[in-house]
């Protein structure tokens, strides 16, 4: 184990040189942004649309609600640097990056366990492949640029629908800089039982990462989706801000997985929403290491009736790390039900924090809403605190919730001890215990992975 | 002797538990100590055990001829030490049998370096051979640590580790106290076995019921925090008809 371990931290702490960057540069205005929608080659309406959120984002300031942002240094990120063009075998991508992912073990899992894979590599898609039978089915499993060439219609209409530019800063810088990402349709009834993978990576120094993913689920179909993002450590900030929107149609379900690991300099200031119809079924399972500070809200509208939505979720917050993460879900329809299972754990003094909203509008009658947050603390440094606001406009709903939060117990890890396990193994297991609920939700080279990045950060040996 | 405990001082958030005890175990025997609550009974397992809570002031104590004042818990339980917790702790999530593979493995390996470990599947067929002698069900064992177990199974699983990872001394630290008939008889039956395999024991316990079935060579009364006096079975038979207050 201590060897695959050993792997796995120089695969995150490794960094590749990044020549690219000689033609990148720092900052942003909107020349930078004319040039990014220029070299995508894309249509009028994506760079106004890129134009307009530049305007918000300038417009705009740092959020203050949440964790303390003020030591971000936007103007020396690097918003674009392109490393590669885009392949479509595993040969043709470029050795030092193919290493990266190799040992990362993404090429033998694509084998092994997925439907699709698709590889980022600092702002672009640098692989994507999708089995034949899937293709035959209708599916489509692109990289987002080339999606917006391919299949401008169908973009068009839902491109930052669900996460409009105006939604917060980030948001808007997002919409502004964008690049990259996945593009998933799954038609009608069109049920995949293998996930479809991602794996995003920021290489160069203070790179920000900016990749949007689309996701149509067609009525009646089904679908799971799981992606992995790393970085290098580099002792300069980095930004990763993301955007997901997911739009679950009528009687379809869909899982969202992510397992992020980045470096303990980046900020990850991510915004996933799902759109959720009538009798259809969203599901959002995460895990979130690393990163500076992070502050990810996974967030489920339920639009139709007796639509539903489980948020389940992981944050290990170690030493000079903010974990600020939750879930929201916005019930506005009748016999619409949710359930939220967060759980956190805190270590050499890192903090984390719960912060949802449940949000149950007048016209939905008879929500049945569930909220559970649990946080362990490894040591007395560390921090956790809860902060789920609740708004409750229609008095048939059924809510719940439940929040725990202690120290790990003394009397169990010297049980443990006392039966031959180290004092770290001891940790571990009641450790892995508590987040069992969420890594048994993935699918195993996941849980797998999961459970290595659990047992590095109880070691304490990254970052 | 297995186990000495000479002039043997503790205490824990400053208050002093234990005073200048001694104790004596040579191994093959059964040692009773017994005493009121608050004697400090608990406080010696948990000093034997290397509790991380309780601090030595000053004394020694001695195990199979090392000191081991400063050893940490699990080399403890590497040399041949372990208890049998009256309250063993639910553990959400930790599976039984994996819990156990670990300590076997860990325990096993530190005692011999020759020692090889067997795969999960060996592992897994071994317990499972151990868990039917003692009418534990295979189900229990994928089950969280404890988690849900009825009073008689968690003791059941505490006697499946001293089966199993045969230590040179059992401590059973109120073990027994709660018991219905059936239990105690599947405790003593366990054990005897464990005696006649050359084992050592220590109870400790406020309630000798348990003693209608063992036979113990050497009993203790212990109160506030000293033995205060030492002897054969007869002092059982003291006990029996006038308490603790003659000893008080």
């Amino acid at each position: 184990m201590s060897e695959i371990n050993s792997t796995i931290k120089q695969a995150w702490e490794e960094k590749n040189s990044a020549p690219y960057l000689k033609s990148s540069r720092r900052g942003l205005d909107e020349s930078l942004v004319r040039e990014i929608s220029q070299s995508k080659n894309e249509p009028d309406w994506m760079l106004d649309l890129r134009l307009k959120a530049l305007a918000l984002y300038q417009a705009m300031s740092k959020p203050t609600w949440g964790p303390d942002l003020s030591k971000l240094d936007l103007a020396s990120i690097t918003y674009y640097a392109k490393a590669s063009s885009s392949e479509s075998t595993w040969d043709e991508v470029p050795e030092d990056i193919k290493n990266t992912f190799t040992k990362l073990g993404i090429p033998q899992a694509e084998q092994k366990f997925l439907a699709g894979v698709g590889a980022q590599y600092e702002s672009t898609t640098i692989y994507h492949n999708l089995k034949q039978q899937f293709k035959d089915q209708g599916v489509i499993f692109e990289d987002m640029d080339v999606a917006v060439q391919k299949y401008p219609d169908l973009v068009k209409e839902y491109f930052m629908k669900a996460v409009p530019a105006n939604l917060h800063k980030f948001a808007a810088l997002h919409g502004a800089v964008w690049s990259g990402g996945t593009f998933l349709y799954i038609p009608k009834d069109v049920k995949i039982d293998l996930p479809l993978q991602a794996y995003f990576r920021m290489n160069a120094k203070g790179m920000g990462q900016f990749e949007h993913t689309l996701m149509i689920i067609e009525d009646g179909a089904q679908g799971h989706y799981i992606e992995g993002c790393s970085a290098p450590r580099y002792g300069v900030d980095s930004l990763h801000a993301g955007c997901v929107e997911i739009y679950v149609k009528p009687n379809a379900r869909f899982r969202y997985s992510s397992v992020e690991s980045w470096s303990k300099d980046a900020y990850n200031l991510n915004t996933k929403r799902a759109m959720v119809e009538k009798n259809a079924h969203m599901e959002w399972v995460g895990g979130n290491f690393g990163s500076n500070v992070t502050m990810l809200y996974p967030c489920s509208v339920l639009l139709g009736e007796g639509a539903s939505a489980d948020h389940l979720g992981l944050a290990f917050a170690n030493s000079g790390q903010v974990q600020d993460t939750g879930a929201k879900v916005i019930h506005l329809a009748s016999n619409t039900s949710s359930n939220i299972v967060m759980k956190s754990l805190s270590r050499g003094g890192g903090q984390s924090i719960y912060r949802g909203l449940l949000d149950i509008r007048a016209k939905a009658e008879n929500v049945k809403a569930q909220v559970n947050c649990d946080a362990l603390l490894l040591d007395s440094d560390s921090k956790s605190s809860t902060i789920p606001e609740m708004k409750i406009a229609n008095n048939t709903a059924t809510v719940a919730h439940e929040a725990r939060c202690g120290k790990i117990s003394e009397n169990e890890v010297f049980y443990l001890r006392s039966r031959g396990l180290s004092k770290e193994e001891a940790e571990t297991m009641i450790v892995n215990g508590f987040v069992d609920p969420i890594v048994r939700e993935l699918p195993l080279e996941y849980a797998v992975e999961m459970n290595r990045m659990l047992k590095l950060e109880m070691e304490g040996s990254v970052g | 002797m297995l186990l000495e405990v000479k002039n043997l001082s503790v205490e824990i958030n400053e208050q002093e538990i234990l005073h200048d005890l001694n104790l004596n175990l040579e191994a093959g025997t059964l040692h009773v100590v017994m005493g009121p609550n608050g004697a400090g009974k608990s406080t010696l397992s948990n000093v034997l055990l290397g509790h991380p809570n309780f601090q030595i002031k000053s004394g020694e104590i001695f195990f199979a001829q090392e000191k081991i004042n400063d050893l940490s818990p699990e080399q403890r339980a590497y040399l041949g030490l372990m208890s049998l917790w009256q309250a063993p702790p639910e553990i959400e999530g930790v599976a039984l049998e994996q819990f156990l593979f670990l300590a076997y493995k860990n325990i096993f390996a530190a005692r011999d370096k020759a020692w090889k470990a067997p795969s999960v599947f060996e592992f897994s067929e071994l317990l499972k051979k151990q868990a039917s002698i003692l009418n534990i069900s295979p189900e229990l064992l994928k089950r969280s640590l404890n988690v849900g177990f009825s009073g008689g199974e968690k003791k059941k699983i505490e006697i499946l580790q001293l089966n199993l990872l045969q230590p040179k001394l059992a401590i059973l630290d109120e073990t027994d106290s709660g018991l219905d008939i059936d239990a105690m008889k599947i405790l003593a039956e366990n054990i005897k076995n464990y005696q006649q395999n050359k084992g050592t024991v220590l109870l400790i316990t406020h309630y000798p019921e348990i003693l209608e079935f063992l036979q113990p060579d050497f009993v203790h009364v212990m109160v506030k925090g000293e033995i205060v006096k030492s002897g054969k079975k007869d002092l059982l038979t003291t006990i029996k008809t006038s308490g603790f207050s003659q000893f008080i």
